[in-house]
């Protein structure tokens, strides 16, 4: 690999564009190559003090009243292609409540894999996730590991997968370790890690990932469930719960503070 | 209306002035529900995107046919070599953190199709190939001009920082 290469790539290596293959060419590139290992942690210092600066705005309530006011009256025009009129209602509600449904079918349709690009569409993998907890909640589904003790669940994740799922203990934190389960999210093992919140059931899953930059956390809400999902230490990791966004990033929160400090004490 | 924050920060980014930002938001989902029959998902955002970049152009237009303001000549800039502006070790210049404000003015220092770019994956938090179908650029496009962006803002970082000693 040329540095001129590298240089576009290690861009895609920091956000997680990279299949394992090219992520580990680029890797090998930027150990014998000190400009773009310069380059590549410049990048990643850049990202990193960037982070914890909020860029995003938020509308201004005036607008959406604006926008909300201004709505039905084109809604009374007719659409120009009577073919294809999806009637006005549906639209309607599509923009304001906006239910997936049929499009996620359309998903598999509409991927186009690149050559360099990770295939792992986070949408599909993250839907997969969503099945995968949703599959847990059946009957005699949830738990493959019963225990409360994270010196029981921990191990007994040792030869059924290729990453060593960080487990503790939040009990004192209000998120109580229930279990473990082994899974399967496209088509890779998957472990699982399972707490209870009140009557809500949590499941971390965790899964080996080949970039080793840590990625803030963000929060998607899929079919009304939330999923948070963060990166460190060559893992990702995806919290699913029926719990409200704000008490899953507290779960987040607390047990990245945990992993933390147990990797330092 | 789904996105909203999504949509109004992108606007704000590409016109630089609040006022414009929420017009041509208010254009954007008018638009989107006329022209609801092209949407194929399951991708809202980059398609609500798409809309939007449509009419800030028409707002650029505008901008150039009014004398009073200025705005980035988007194709000129894009010609310069990459690389090659930072030519300090880069390991050796730390950035210092800045507030919000502080960078958004950095970000809107950048010329224009590597500040929509840069936005979309940083901010808007698309990945490639959603901003690849949301500027309709192919996804090579794309990885160069996000890293021509990140390697400008760095600079610009780095000098500001410089002045400010």
């Amino acid at each position: 690999m040329t540095c001129d290469e590298a240089r576009i790539l290690l861009h895609a290596l920091i956000d997680g564009e990279l299949d394992a293959g090219h992520a580990r060419e680029v890797e090998t590139h930027v150990a014998t190559c000190p400009s773009c290992a310069a380059e590549l942690s410049a990048h990643r210092q850049m990202r990193e003090a960037m982070s914890k600066a909020d860029l995003r705005f938020t509308a201004p309530a005036s607008l959406r009243r604006r926008i909300d006011a201004a709505l039905p009256g084109t809604l009374a025009k007719p659409a120009a292609t009577p073919s294809n009129i999806v009637p006005l209602a549906s639209r309607r509600s599509m923009l304001r409540g906006f239910a997936f449904g049929s499009a996620l079918s359309a998903l598999a349709a509409t991927l186009v894999v690149g050559v360099v690009l990770r295939n792992d569409d986070r949408q599909l993998i993250e839907s997969e996730i969503v099945s995968a907890h949703l599959r847990s909640l059946q009957p005699g589904h949830l738990i493959d590991v019963v225990s409360t003790d994270q010196h029981t669940v921990k191990p007994w994740f040792n030869g059924k997968l290729d990453v060593s799922p960080p487990v503790t203990d939040l009990t004192a934190q209000g998120f109580t370790l229930i279990g473990g389960r082994l899974d399967y999210v496209d088509a890779r093992a998957i472990g699982a890690v399972v707490y209870k919140r009140r009557a809500h059931i949590i499941n971390l899953f965790v899964a080996q990932t080949s970039s080793t930059a840590r990625q803030p956390a963000r929060t998607e809400t899929i079919q009304g469930f939330n999923i948070r999902r963060w990166s460190d230490r060559g893992m990702n990791f995806w919290a699913v719960s029926d719990i409200g966004a704000d008490e899953l990033a507290e779960f987040g929160d607390k047990f990245e503070a945990a992993t933390q400090a147990n990797k330092e004490g | 209306m789904p996105h909203l924050d999504d949509v109004y920060t992108l606007a704000r980014y590409l016109l630089r002035n609040a006022a414009d930002a929420e017009d041509a938001v208010q254009e954007c989902y008018l638009r989107a529900l006329k022209h609801f029959d092209t949407y194929r998902g399951p991708a809202m955002k980059p398609w609500l995107f798409a809309i939007l970049r449509n009419v800030c152009r028409a707002e650029y237009a505008r901008r150039v046919a009014a004398p009073s303001a200025t705005i980035d000549a988007p194709e000129a800039t894009e010609q310069t070599p990459l690389w090659h502006e930072e030519q300090q070790t880069p390991e050796a210049a730390l950035l210092r953190e800045r507030d919000a404000s502080a960078i958004r003015r950095l970000v809107d220092t950048l010329a224009e199709p590597f500040r929509e770019t840069f936005v979309l994956r940083e901010i808007n938090d698309l990945s490639y190939r959603e901003i690849a179908d949301a500027v309709g650029a192919p996804v090579g496009t794309v990885m160069s001009r996000l890293a021509r962006a990140r390697a400008m803002l760095r600079s610009a970082w780095l000098a500001e920082q410089e002045q400010s000693k």
